[in-house]
């Protein structure tokens, strides 16, 4: 871990005071000395973003990097199965997920972010997808795994996985969002760089059975309303799901991007429940049970209930809004010069479809269409692209999203005058604004409040 | 007769001729066959007994019971050293446990305090993720009456029982919450924003 604290102050706003912090709470504000560690640690993916966009430098002579035969050139590498399970170049070895120490007390119990600044397209790499464990990873022998349907239903059932592997199968695109994604920000711009103020979000193809087709398996009886779901792992995770979305479009899902699941993602199996609160798509799944009505289970009370500024609050907000992040140019980047830079960022809505991205260069006080790189699916991040000369002079830029259901991505200040501003224990879910980037004279781009 | 209309007779028609065999029984289990696999195997009462999953009504609350005077030493020995004696919680790195007790009147101010006093709607949500997920480093492994005495502690602790009331099957859902009306459904009023 590199660490460059004073050529990253420059780039970073002003931060507000300490306050206290919590576990659980990711709405926590940064110290100055650990927005600096952080600072530090986010310096060597900066400077190789930084590096990639350096001009070649001008010379007399010739480039060394052309005349000079270079390692890879002279020798011969390695054969076939040297690299029987291929992993990234080794000058990628900064692209990786990364936690933020301060957030959570424990890493058992605490999240990381996928580095959205470094991928393009909309398929997450399966090592890249942001984690999130409540008592870390289980580590589950596909053997001894079993999946039971009980409670309200004609006949309970236990499938094994050569059971579920039988059943007809679907392939899906979906993003997976924590609710909790870009949390940090309720109170003000806390951390710089997309990594850390959008990284909970992952989109990968999923290939599993209809969780339809499970249920009617078992035969779900007529007052079976809900459904909870439960995971194999050491918090036995739980969350209730209403039955008319298990019936709709959930899955039952074995592999991600076409391999197994990563342990870390579930494996042997997860719930898929598209479009809704990453927390829901239960990991390691073992038990479905039918019921009429919620558990109320802690994580659908104590957590992930929305705290409105009049001291009640949503319950079952399960619906992930519309929403877009510019990844290039984002923050922590320093852009070498004035000239031209396709903008480009995610989109994504658990309300269906992306039917339009628009960018702004100037605060939000303008904007443009986007150019939306690939068809836009249900539940599935869109890639756009904007072409934009900058002329040097200091900009913000921002995206917003529009879902075919006619919402628009909304600015901070409209959800805080709706949901109340009742400090970091008060909202800490849900925060789908539209994102600003500063950048600055010397193009260095920074996360800012616009 | 316009095309719509010839489609309309000739669906009657078919319906004429084959609505009475659809409707029929054995038409209709041959439709329930078909969509079924016969995939998986029946749950047996032993495949059921380690599993609970407990909602507001105490549906499945396992036999046993508890006080808050008995639940001070189960505290002490398994939760203290995470949520504080005081149950003020400790969010220091590497400990991280939330703060249980205090906070009433807290939520709609600048700073509210959500704890299982002030925050949480149920006691039987205490009693299943106690069971289920604590202690942290060893989830599952207090006994029912352990559970019942530390789940009794917490809410005597919190002024909502008192330290000599016992906690059981029955009386653990009866038990009412302070921000048992705190909650409210999800109507996403944001939804009307630019309509």
């Amino acid at each position: 871990m590199s660490s460059v604290p004073d050529s990253n102050k420059s780039l970073s706003p002003a931060k507000k005071p300490v306050a206290r912090r919590s576990a659980d709470q990711a709405a926590a504000v940064a110290d100055p000395t650990r927005r600096r560690l952080l600072a530090g640690g986010l310096a060597a993916g900066a400077g190789a973003a930084v590096a990639a966009l350096q001009a070649r430098p001008a010379a007399a002579a010739g480039d060394p990097a052309i005349t000079e035969i270079q390692d890879w050139n002279r020798y011969l590498g390695d054969g076939v199965d040297a690299r029987p399970y291929g992993t990234p170049s080794q000058y990628e070895e900064h692209v990786v997920r990364r936690n933020v120490p301060w957030l959570t007390a424990d890493p058992v119990s605490s999240v990381n972010f996928t580095p959205l600044h470094e991928l393009d397209g909309i398929i997450t790499p399966n090592g890249l997808c942001f984690e999130r464990h409540h008592a870390g990873i289980a580590d589950v022998d596909p053997a001894q795994h079993r999946l039971m349907i009980a409670g309200l239903v004609d006949k309970p059932l236990v499938f094994t996985m050569q059971d579920i592997l039988r059943f007809p199968r679907e392939n899906c695109v979906y993003f997976l969002e924590c609710a909790a994604n870009s949390g940090m920000e309720w109170r003000g711009a806390q951390l710089n760089g997309c990594q850390f103020t959008h990284g909970m979000v992952h989109c990968v193809v999923y290939t599993g059975v209809k969780l339809r087709y499970l249920l009617e398996e078992a035969g779900v009886k007529t007052n079976g309303k809900w459904l909870l779901a439960e995971g194999a792992d050491a918090s036995a995770m739980t969350r209730s799901i209403p039955m008319e979305k298990a019936l709709d479009d959930c899955m039952v899902a074995f592999k991600m991007n076409g391999e197994a699941l990563r342990p870390e993602q579930g494996y042997p199996l997860r719930l898929v429940v598209p479009g809704w609160e990453g927390n829901m798509w239960v990991k390691w799944l073992r038990r479905l049970e039918v019921g009429d009505m919620a558990w109320h289970h802690r994580e659908e009370t104590s957590k992930y209930t929305d705290l409105l500024g009049n001291g009640k609050a949503r319950m079952f907000s399960l619906t992930m809004d519309a929403k877009s992040v510019i990844t290039f140019p984002s923050g922590d980047m320093k852009l070498p010069g004035p000239g031209f830079y396709n903008i480009s960022g995610l989109a994504w809505t658990g309300r269906g479809r992306v039917r339009k991205v628009e960018v702004s260069v100037d605060g939000g006080r303008s904007w443009y269409p986007a150019h939306i790189e690939n068809t836009p699916e249900p539940m599935c991040t869109v890639r756009f692209s904007f072409p934009w000369r900058w002329d040097g002079t200091p900009a913000v830029l921002q995206s917003r999203c529009t879902d075919e259901t006619g919402y628009i991505q909304p600015t901070r200040e409209e959800l805080i005058a709706i949901r109340g501003a009742n400090g970091k224990f008060g909202s800490i879910y849900h925060l789908n604004a539209i994102q600003s980037w500063a950048v600055d004279s010397e193009g260095g781009v920074t996360n800012v409040h616009a | 007769m316009s095309m719509l209309d010839k489609v309309a007779v000739r669906m009657i028609a078919v319906a004429g001729l084959f609505g009475a065999a659809v409707l029929s029984a054995p038409a209709q289990s041959q439709e329930l066959a078909e969509r079924t696999y016969g995939f998986g195997t029946p749950v047996t009462p032993e495949d059921l007994a380690p599993f609970f999953s407990i909602p507001p009504s105490g549906r499945g609350l396992p036999a046993g019971s508890g006080t808050g005077e008995a639940g001070a030493q189960v505290f002490a020995d398994n939760c203290a050293a995470c949520h504080g004696e005081d149950l003020a919680g400790i969010p220091d790195p590497g400990i991280g446990g939330d703060r249980l007790i205090g906070g009433r009147g807290s939520l709609a101010s600048e700073a509210p305090v959500k704890t299982v006093e002030s925050y949480w709607p149920y006691a039987t949500t205490l009693f299943d993720y106690v069971k289920r997920a604590m202690p942290f480093h060893a989830p599952g492994s207090l006994s029912d009456d352990e559970v019942y005495a530390v789940v009794a502690y917490v809410l005597s602790q919190a002024k909502i029982i008192a330290p000599t009331d016992e906690m059981n099957a029955q009386t653990l859902p009866a038990v009412e919450m302070p921000n048992r009306d705190g909650f409210i459904p999800d109507s996403r009023p944001e939804h009307a924003l630019y309509r």
